[in-house]
């Protein structure tokens, strides 16, 4: 599918507005991850608002499409995702990691509308995306789960466990994403411990494997449209831009976790405005 | 007695799954390369399409059982006690217990009942472990008869449950008129001087010791308590009120496991003296199973010491 110039721009927007709700989730909340988070934008914004069936107003519904967010501290990513789609209001996003708050540091399923799966504790969460679409697959479902996955997570030995499983049980109903942005908390990922080379391993594990630049919504249309005629899970690795669209976070590893104060705040708001206004202008 | 008939409870556990497949087609039971010891097999064998194995990793398979209640399954997860609440605590704790989710995990060869195998796989630790988990029920039965009625019992609940069985042969104490009910302990014997309250492979010894008390003049009451979170606290205060002192008998370590929920009630209602048997914060070893019990004094005598040490605190 050949995406339109228009359809595009809309999904840039949205991508813009998604992207100030993660600064604004983050700055309320003076901790949190904008960095891995702002990486994420754009699988996203194409997941939610072109390829997956779920309903704001009904966000249990039986047949929907399933995600579940692996990498669980790119939470205010998601959230401001669902919040943009219209699952809670925007206005919430500033209540992140309060004491009274639904969005928590890392997603609860059970607290906010649309979060599919409880993530946070690494490695675990695409086990859990492996076992919804065995669930599909149990049921005669045609439903198909989704699940984003961090560079430095893969290090964890679950995800193996889950990728041997995934492609052992044919679950071509499965797609997971890794969002290839090359920095962890404690460096590079070569430096920590280099997961390198990625496709080469899901491959090994017998995955159907595509690399793209994970901020061009035509690659992600195309990968996603792959999948779905894929007889094995497929695996998206994405190259991306850690913290991209705020200049002083891109690629820079000391904004994994760690949230703008003010006078930063004001320069990520005012740059995502620039943005949007040219954008919109386009 | 030699005409007494003795199952395993992973043998009951077994035989419950497939009745409950035959009336539940949302019920879905994974296991870990064990099928054939934890007896998941028979389920394998008579619900092909409803048994997964997800072989030998069983961090993911309590991903794999989350994924799937999600999706509106009931799901029995299975492996050794020690892999399953052991090695996949964090797992059962993050993808399972916060997420509150419908997951029974059937643990079987808990204990040092396990025998020959050794430490490695002689998992007196399950209960603790499990106990610190906000939300978790966990039924840990006395024979076969319990066994079967928790399976029922857990299938029927909505949320996790973590039910321990044995690999050892027991004596069955329980006919078709026991009923088991989540969060109630028993009284199986009455007794003036002292409680006896044991969970598992020691509520038989539990009824011998209490035999062999009252050759001894001494009364010993016996509480079955099959369910250990949430606990009975009514029966507890009860027994505490009635006898004053209260032994607990329990195949796991004595810190975090029947005893010390036992003890944190007592203390905090009706103070009097606890004495806990069960294994003495110490590794087990390789031995013919029944051979290990009396080692660890895990039997009617040790249990009846433990009792004799209660009363003599009572003063």
């Amino acid at each position: 599918m050949t995406l339109s110039t228009p359809q595009i721009k809309d999904l840039k927007i949205k991508a813009l507005h998604i992207r100030k709700g993660i600064i604004e989730g983050t700055y309320n909340a003076k901790s949190g991850h904008p960095g891995g988070s702002l990486s994420i934008v754009e699988v996203l914004t194409y997941l939610y608002f072109v390829k997956m069936n779920v309903d704001p107003k009904d966000p249990k519904k039986e047949d929907r499409d399933r995600f579940v967010l692996s990498k669980g501290h790119a939470a205010p990513a998601l959230y401001a995702t669902l919040a943009e789609k219209g699952f809670f209001p925007v206005e919430e996003l500033k209540t992140l990691r309060k004491s009274n708050a639904r969005l928590q540091g890392h997603p609860n399923m059970n607290y906010v509308p649309g979060v599919d799966m409880s993530t946070g504790s690494l490695g675990q969460g695409i086990s859990a995306a492996a076992g919804m679409a065995l669930g599909a697959k149990l049921s005669g479902k045609s439903y198909k789960v989704y699940t984003v996955l961090g560079d430095g997570e893969i290090e964890e030995g679950q995800v193996w466990e889950a990728a041997m499983f995934a492609a052992a049980k044919k679950l071509n109903n499965l797609v997971a994403f890794v969002d290839n942005n090359n920095l962890q908390i404690d460096g590079t990922v070569e430096e920590v411990n280099s997961p390198y080379p990625i496709p080469e391993k899901f491959a090994a594990f017998g995955w159907n494997v595509i690399e793209i630049n994970g901020h061009d919504y035509q690659q992600i249309a195309d990968v996603l449209e792959n999948s779905d005629s894929s007889d094995k899970p497929t695996a998206v690795i994405m190259k991306t831009v850690k913290g991209l669209g705020v200049s002083y976070m891109e690629n820079q590893v000391n904004w994994h976790g760690a949230a703008p104060k003010q006078p930063e705040y004001e320069i990520a708001m005012a740059e995502l405005d620039k943005a949007l206004a040219e954008t919109e202008a386009e | 007695m030699a005409d007494t008939v003795r199952i395993a409870t992973r043998d009951a556990y077994g035989k419950a799954l497939v009745e409950l497949g035959e009336k539940n087609e949302k019920l879905i039971v994974l296991d870990a390369d064990l099928a054939a010891a934890t007896k998941t097999g028979a389920f394998k064998k008579a619900f092909p399409d409803r048994f997964i194995d997800v072989g030998i990793a069983e961090g993911n398979m309590m991903g794999i059982a989350a994924g799937l209640a999600t999706a509106g399954f009931t799901v029995f997860a299975s492996s050794f006690a020690m892999f399953a609440a052991g090695r996949a605590f964090e797992q059962v704790r993050n993808s399972i217990g916060y997420p509150h989710l419908n997951v029974k995990i059937g643990a079987t060869h808990a204990g040092i009942s396990v025998g020959e195998d050794g430490a490695s796989h002689q998992c007196c630790e399950d209960i603790a472990l499990m106990r610190s988990i906000p939300g978790m029920t966990i039924i840990n039965p006395a024979d076969a008869e319990e066994a079967k009625q928790a399976v029922f019992a857990a299938a029927e609940k909505d949320g996790p449950v973590y039910m321990r069985f044995g690999r050892l042969a027991v004596p069955v104490l329980f006919d078709a008129n026991y009923k088991f009910e989540i969060g109630k302990g028993v009284y199986l014997r009455e007794g003036a001087d002292v409680t006896i309250i044991a969970t598992g492979l020691l509520v038989g010894p539990a009824l011998d010791a209490a035999e062999a008390l009252s050759a001894e003049g001494i009364g010993a009451a016996v509480i079955n308590m099959a369910t250990i979170k949430p606990v009975d606290r009514e029966i507890i205060v009860d027994a505490a009120k009635k006898t004053g002192c209260i032994v607990t008998a329990e195949e796991h370590n004595i810190i975090g496991g029947l005893g010390s929920a036992v003890a944190e009630v007592v203390c905090e209602t009706v103070p009097v003296p606890v004495v806990r048997c069960g294994v003495e914060d110490v590794f087990g070893k390789s031995g013919p199973a029944l051979e290990l019990l009396d080692i660890y004094g895990l039997n009617a005598a040790g249990v009846a010491a433990k009792a004799k040490c209660a009363l003599a605190m009572k003063g």
